[in-house]
């Protein structure tokens, strides 16, 4: 492995006696100017484009330059230490940010080639195509029929049987027909943790986008929950574009197809799952898939 | 080490004692006042009580009946007026109010309402709506109240809005939901049960105003439903009869004050059990 002097000096590498205590963000040693990250530039079939991205907080600059490449029918994991912005990048596919008026992003998002940050995107549409899952599990105060039915009626009108039949596959798809089958009438808050967010991921597929984005969804669930959802998600590929943000890297290992290494607001690397966790190009991804850092 | 502890045990004993206490010299008086409206009044409540008007000068009998219809209507018009304004006032801050010095020079002002002395209200009513239409009026008590129900409507639902956390907004924004769609199907119904509560302890504080009625919709002594007269109200009835020599009235007035705070009492056991409920 070679290791150009900025890398070095880089506040990643740290040593032992260090790690440990609270480093603060050491935004002075950011480099200004574009950086590219180590390995993989481009996937076969990009379905969303990050390009020259840079996102902020009111003042705090989260996002610094990102370019990312997400594949299509593949699953490609976001990781990195927390504050590393992750979310942050998952929230501009979306552009969720949008409900905040001192967030913004400057930069191009591509989708299917088309740059989604202007002015004039209809962003209703836009998250009707791309849907999200949240990291606690936000079932709404309505039946667990309603809370499939709810985001389907905004874009199609599906008659009784119709709606009935797509709220069973959004079940059956999520692993939660058979729990609840006899008790769609009841309300989604009643459920366990877990049954919750594979209600949330029944939601989001319901309205059958193109991508799912899931933001750390099983850090909230137990060991058993996780399974589930887990493979929910490597069954899900087939049919979708999904972008995990997970805290867990054997979650990633075990479940994705290409990988982002995240740190300080910047994409340090990126490749397919098994090179970043087998034979990393930079010595941060490798300190933090190690568990030396982070 | 020990010495400390016991020190700070001591100082832990003696502020819980203390504040039962004082617990216990608030609810005295609360006790006081409904042991003497039941002491005073109960007597005097029976069905002519509801039945039959304010009887005249020195006059017997007669009942309460025009001043409990009196109250409800006017009581009515002005929840049924202030409640949508407040909520949707509410709703423009706490969903949809942006900019923020907007947003909390508003609260400041609704803070200043909530506190403004119900009498002004009363004033600033009769010149916007007695002295126009030359005469006193159930409409001129009903604006009265909603302006005093306003304020109180705006901070609980503005407050209970707040309270649906961020997540469940973006959950359904992210579903391709329009802001509107996600304050109607989902903000609301989340916090459905604290605005109505809101709106049930707003019933209950102006309901029992008499000071701004007394500019507006001044009191009658006969029955009436017609919002274009003047239209007695229970508070109103029981400052005037109480404030009047004849014991015929005092009588009313006890039993009417006992009837009027056991109705409250009942709009705030409701309004607990609303805010109790599971969602």
């Amino acid at each position: 492995m070679v290791h150009n002097p900025e890398e070095l000096t880089s506040p990643l590498v740290v040593t032992h006696a260090e790690e440990n205590r609270q480093r603060p963000m050491p935004q002075e040693t950011v480099k200004p100017g574009k950086r590219p990250p180590k390995g993989l530039q481009q996937v076969p079939k990009p379905k969303l484009v990050a390009r020259n991205l840079d996102f902020y907080y009111g003042k705090f600059h989260a996002l610094q330059q990102i370019d990312l490449q997400v594949q299509e029918n593949g699953i490609t994991a976001l990781i990195g230490p927390s504050g590393c912005g992750k979310s942050t990048l998952l929230r501009c596919f979306n552009r969720i940010y949008n409900l905040y008026p001192d967030q913004r992003a400057t930069g191009e998002v591509l989708f299917d080639g088309r740059n989604i940050l202007g002015p004039r995107e209809d962003l209703n549409l836009l998250r009707a195509r791309i849907g999200m899952v949240f990291q606690k599990p936000t079932p709404f105060p309505m039946s667990i029929y309603d809370n499939i039915a709810f985001g389907v009626k905004l874009y199609e009108r599906l008659g009784r049987s119709e709606m009935d039949q797509r709220v069973e596959w959004a079940l059956r798809k999520a692993a939660l027909w058979e729990e609840t089958k006899d008790k769609l009438r009841q309300t989604g808050t009643q459920l366990s943790g877990g049954q919750q967010q594979r209600l949330c991921i029944a939601r989001a597929i319901a309205v059958k986008p193109e991508v799912i984005l899931l933001d750390e969804p099983c850090s909230a669930l137990d060991p058993i929950s996780t399974l589930k959802v887990e493979e929910l998600i490597t069954e899900l590929k087939q049919d979708y574009t999904i972008v995990i943000v997970t805290h867990n890297m054997q979650q990633a290992a075990r479940v994705s197809d290409y990988t982002a290494f995240m740190y300080l607001g910047r994409l340090i690397e990126f490749n397919d799952t098994d090179t970043i966790f087998t034979n990393p190009a930079v010595r941060e991804t490798e300190d933090y898939i190690t568990g030396r850092f982070g | 080490m020990s010495g400390r502890y016991t020190r700070r045990r001591i100082a832990n004993g003696a502020a819980l004692a203390l504040s039962v206490a004082l617990t216990g010299f608030a609810l005295f008086f609360l006790g006081w006042i409904l042991f003497i409206l039941v002491e005073k009044g109960f007597r005097y409540v029976n069905l002519a009580l509801f039945t039959q008007s304010t009887p005249g000068a020195g006059i017997d009998g007669g009942g309460l009946a025009n001043a409990m219809v009196g109250s409800l209507l006017i009581t009515g018009l002005g929840i049924v007026v202030g409640a949508p304004i407040g909520v949707l006032a509410a709703t423009w801050l706490a969903e949809f109010g942006a900019r923020r010095r907007l947003t909390s020079i508003v609260r400041f002002i609704n803070d200043v309402l909530l506190s403004a002395p119900s009498i002004v209200i009363g004033v600033f009513v009769y010149g916007i709506v007695v002295a126009p239409m030359g005469h006193f009026s159930a409409w001129a008590g009903a604006t009265g109240l909603a302006i005093i129900a306003l304020p109180v409507v705006v901070r609980t639902t503005d407050n209970m809005l707040q309270l649906v956390p961020d997540q469940l907004r973006e959950a359904a924004v992210a579903l391709g939901a329009p802001r509107w769609r996600v304050t109607v199907s989902i903000v609301y119904r989340a916090s459905i049960s604290g605005i109505i509560t809101g709106i049930l302890l707003a019933i209950a504080r102006i309901i029992g105003e008499a000071a701004p009625l007394l500019f507006t919709s001044l009191g009658n002594q006969f029955f009436s439903l017609n919002p274009g007269h003047p239209i007695a109200a229970l508070p109103q009835v029981l400052f005037n009869f109480a404030m009047g020599p004849y014991s015929n009235w005092h009588h009313l007035a006890w039993a009417g004050a006992l009837i009027s705070t056991l109705f409250v009492l009942a709009l705030m056991v409701a309004a607990r059990l609303f805010s109790g409920r599971k969602r």
